[in-house]
């Protein structure tokens, strides 16, 4: 019997992930700022000058410190109580940082089982389950998000329920066209000849070659998420002040867009960045995984 | 002796309901078709796109029932629609795919690959598992080494390799193998040949081998059975069939089939040569 | 003078692990009416040499040549008009996977037309005349009714007509087949074997078939070149490869066919060209 030997030549999974991923420069970029924001969250208390909700007396709306007025205390200026502002957007990063993963881990855990039970099991189950999905896309979501928040009461964690609850659908939808698509291929066929139950073919065969799509939309929905919950606390329904959560620091300054544009500059700005930086990752995300696809 | 596999009189018919600008039709996809299997034989079968070589494949492999008439697996009468299927029915007889490229989870490692029927079936413990995984691995001719890596380090050939010792992973009594060498090339289709051949011989396995190329049939098999929409044609022994075609379909597939030998030659180019000194 | 001549043909890509080069060295001449075929296995480089010549490659390739000649004309440094104007004209293709190869929004009719207002420049009565000539000297049954079908609508057989009816439109002096009767069941292989045939000895075409498929070789080529891994391995007329080949590789390929299987077991390529990865 002959003996065979494989292409020595294979690079690691990795090597090659990054390969794909880094011919997209503005991915790379986004990958570096999201670092340097992860990097501000981890050592928040360590990197802000003062207590992000502690008032200074005396020391509202100062401009930023390289303005006339301004003290060198506060390099980006106080709020309209008296707390420093960059300490505020650096202790923010943790929260968009945490509801971005919250959001988005809990829509996609649930919109992923949902996707694979109706995309599996077809029929009825399916049909059902797509048409509860349509009703809740056919809602602006930030309009949904408002009334189950009013229903739940305002707060971060109920906003948060909110979010991901309007953003499943879009998992269920990948999910489910992923598993139709794969369930019908050979290898499935094949576990099933080899007598594998409906729990195990669903679950340890399809679900594993459907994770590409879905880990680039778990990547857009942490964004959503952080422009999600940036919109309630706006709105006043989302963190409570005084939580140092970008949107709720927008809506405390509301009123002062013209008298003091910087209070609602900065906080936009972080938000704008992050936001970005993220969706442009997830770009580069996609291109690395799908050539991967297509190569097998 | 009880043959390993009896089909008698086998029916397949989907039903595709009408639409809105459609009418509803029914396809006949396998229309009768009767044939009998012994232990350590190979029967092949042959046709075209379309004639339901492959329906009848799903159909003997358990994958999908009948629509009428009886299969016998090991004289024992199988009526998946019934319920028949118990998983000691299910081990008796596996499947070889066509393409090589579709029949192993990309996500997976192939040595999971191969001990996943055992998993499933048996209650042999980790270490045995892995034990038995790696001899049929390098019975099919494959190392060691390779039991932690995934499919798409390997070749088509050697894919087709490792399905084989999947399918073999459960001691089966049948082998069902769906136009296994077609999507590989001369070269790597001899030693997958060769293969089964050394298999069939060691374990003493039964082969039902589906193919469209005739030169492979006639070194494969012991009994040929022609197919034509749904129906069997022809069948007989491989002798019976390639030396004396009955029918008029099977003569047809003969005279298509392209020859590469050096007599076909030397009249293609004495008949160009007759009528280039013609015109 | 050869109507396709190539010298030294190298094609590199650029992947992830390195540049990979898929043609090394290949050369090769066609005759006006002669019809060559290159065979080989996968990834010897066989339709990679062709699309080459024929500028259809993806800008990751590399293209490099001493010498890229048709009809007279320097197909290296060609500018991307000027190719325009030779292939689908003097220069035409046809691939594997008839139904794929077709667009699938458009009719047939209007794929052929597209050909022939670009290329000839006819005028809409003229253009539907020529397509349903065209249909018919292929063979394709009903050509007028035919022309309004969408390449869903017909079989694999069909659409490979279709595709050498587009491929002989302008009728071109040589035509590329790159495995065209592999995706097609053997008694449809024959026909458009024949087709393919017929019309070159009526139009005196250069033919170039590519293929793997040793019995396609034997039923229609008058010279054969064998390709392994980018290279080619042997070169000669078609009696002479299949009665004395010089080569240890097409010699392993012969026996490696099944019809030609003396005992128990075929014999492997590895056993006979030691060259071979296996």
């Amino acid at each position: 019997m002959s003996v065979i030997t494989t292409k020595s030549t294979q690079p690691s999974g990795l090597s090659e992930f990054w390969y794909y991923f880094s011919r997209n420069k503005g991915a790379v970029v986004g990958f570096g700022v999201f670092l340097l924001v992860l990097l501000m969250a981890i050592f928040a208390p360590l990197i802000a000058p003062h207590n992000p909700i502690l008032p200074y007396e005396g020391m509202q709306r100062l401009p930023p410190a390289w303005s006339e007025k301004g003290n060198p205390m506060f390099l980006l200026g106080t709020d309209a109580v008296g707390r420093d502002m960059l300490s505020r957007l650096i202790y923010g990063t943790r929260f968009s940082l945490f509801i971005g993963l919250v959001v988005a881990s809990l829509s996609a855990v649930a919109g992923v089982l949902l996707g694979v039970v109706a995309g599996y099991f077809r029929g009825r189950v399916d049909t059902f389950i797509m048409r509860v999905m349509d009703i809740i896309l056919a809602f602006p979501s930030l309009l949904l998000a408002l009334v189950l928040v009013a229903v739940l009461g305002p707060g971060l964690v109920n906003a948060m329920i909110a979010i991901s609850i309007v953003n499943q659908p879009h998992f269920v939808r990948l999910t489910r066209a992923a598993v139709i698509s794969e369930r019908e291929k050979e290898y499935v066929v094949a576990s099933r000849v080899a007598g594998a139950g409906t729990f195990r073919l669903m679950f340890k065969t399809i679900l594993p070659n459907c994770l590409a799509p879905l880990i680039v939309q778990a990547t857009l929905a942490f964004s959503a998420a952080i422009l999600d919950a940036a919109a309630l606390g706006f709105l006043g329904q989302g963190a409570q002040p005084p939580t140092p959560e970008w949107g709720t620091m927008l809506a405390d300054s509301r009123e002062f867009l013209q008298s003091n544009p910087w209070l609602v500059t900065f906080p936009g700005l972080c938000i704008l960045i992050t936001v970005l930086a993220i969706n442009l990752m997830g770009d580069g995300l996609r291109d690395a995984l799908d050539p991967k696809l297509k190569r097998s | 002796m009880t043959p390993v596999l009896e089909a008698k009189n086998i029916v397949r018919n989907y039903y595709l309901p009408g639409g809105l600008f459609k009418k509803e039709r029914t396809v006949h996809a396998v229309k009768g078709v009767s044939f009998t299997v012994e232990q350590g034989k190979t029967l092949a079968i042959v046709g075209e796109s379309g004639c339901g070589k492959s329906t009848l494949a799903r159909i003997v492999t358990m994958i999908d029932p009948a629509s009428g008439g009886d299969l016998f697996i090991d004289g024992k009468k199988v009526d998946i629609a019934a319920g028949d299927l118990t998983p000691e029915i299910r081990r008796k007889v596996q499947i070889v795919f066509q393409n090589p490229y579709g029949s192993l989870n990309p996500r997976k490692k192939i040595g999971d690959i191969l001990m996943e029927p055992l998993i499933i079936n048996t209650d042999t413990p980790a270490a045995e598992r892995r034990e038995l995984a790696m001899v049929m691995l390098k019975k099919v001719g494959l190392q060691e080494v390779h039991f932690n890596r995934y499919p798409h380090m390997f070749s088509g050939g050697q894919r087709q390799r490792i399905a084989i010792a999947r399918a073999l992973m459960l001691k089966p009594r049948l082998l069902v193998l769906d136009e296994p060498v077609s999507a590989l090339d001369l070269s790597v289709q001899a030693q997958v040949l060769n293969l089964l051949a050394d298999l069939q011989d060691e374990l003493n396995l039964t082969y039902v081998f589906i193919s469209h190329d005739l030169s492979v049939v006639r070194y494969m098999a012991d009994d040929v059975m022609v197919m034509y929409f749904g129906e069997a044609v022809e069948y007989g022994t491989r002798d019976q069939v390639f030396n004396d075609p009955q029918h008029s379909y099977t003569k047809t597939l003969f005279a298509a089939t392209p020859r590469a030998d050096v007599e076909t030659i030397r009249a293609r180019i004495a008949r160009k040569n007759a009528t280039l000194a013609a015109s | 003078m050869a109507l396709l001549e190539i010298e030294n043909l190298v094609v590199e890509f650029q992947t992830s692990t390195g540049p990979f080069r898929a043609v090394d060295g290949v050369s090769l001449k066609v005759d006006a009416g002669e019809v060559l075929a290159i065979v080989g296995e996968s990834g010897s480089g066989k339709s990679v040499s062709m699309l080459a010549a024929m500028g259809l490659l993806p800008w990751t390739a590399k293209v490099t040549a001493d010498k890229m000649v048709f009809d007279g004309r320097n197909l290296l440094g060609m500018s991307a008009s000027e190719r325009r104007k030779i292939i689908g004209k003097d220069m035409s293709m046809i691939f594997q996977e008839p139904i794929a190869s077709l667009n699938p929004c458009f009719t047939v009719g209007f794929q052929i037309e597209e050909v022939l207002r670009i290329h000839l420049g006819l005028d809409k009565a003229a253009r539907r005349q020529r397509a349903i000539e065209l249909f018919e000297a292929v063979g394709i049954p009903n050509p007028a009714e035919r022309l309004s079908h969408f390449p869903h609508q017909m079989s694999g057989g069909q659409c490979q007509r279709v595709m050498i009816a587009i491929a002989i439109a302008c009728n071109p002096k040589l035509l590329i087949a790159d495995e065209p009767t592999t995706a097609l069941d053997v008694t449809i292989q024959k026909q458009i074997l024949d087709l393919l045939m017929r019309l070159q000895t009526e139009h005196r075409m250069g033919l170039i078939m590519i293929t793997h498929n040793m019995g396609v070789v034997a039923e229609t080529a008058d010279r054969v070149i064998v390709q392994y891994k980018g290279r080619k391995m042997e070169e000669a007329d078609v009696l002479s490869l299949f009665e004395s080949p010089k080569s240890d590789y097409t010699r392993a390929l012969l026996a490696a066919l099944p019809e030609n299987a003396t005992g128990d077991r075929l014999p492997t390529i590895g056993e006979i060209f030691k060259g071979a990865a296996q």
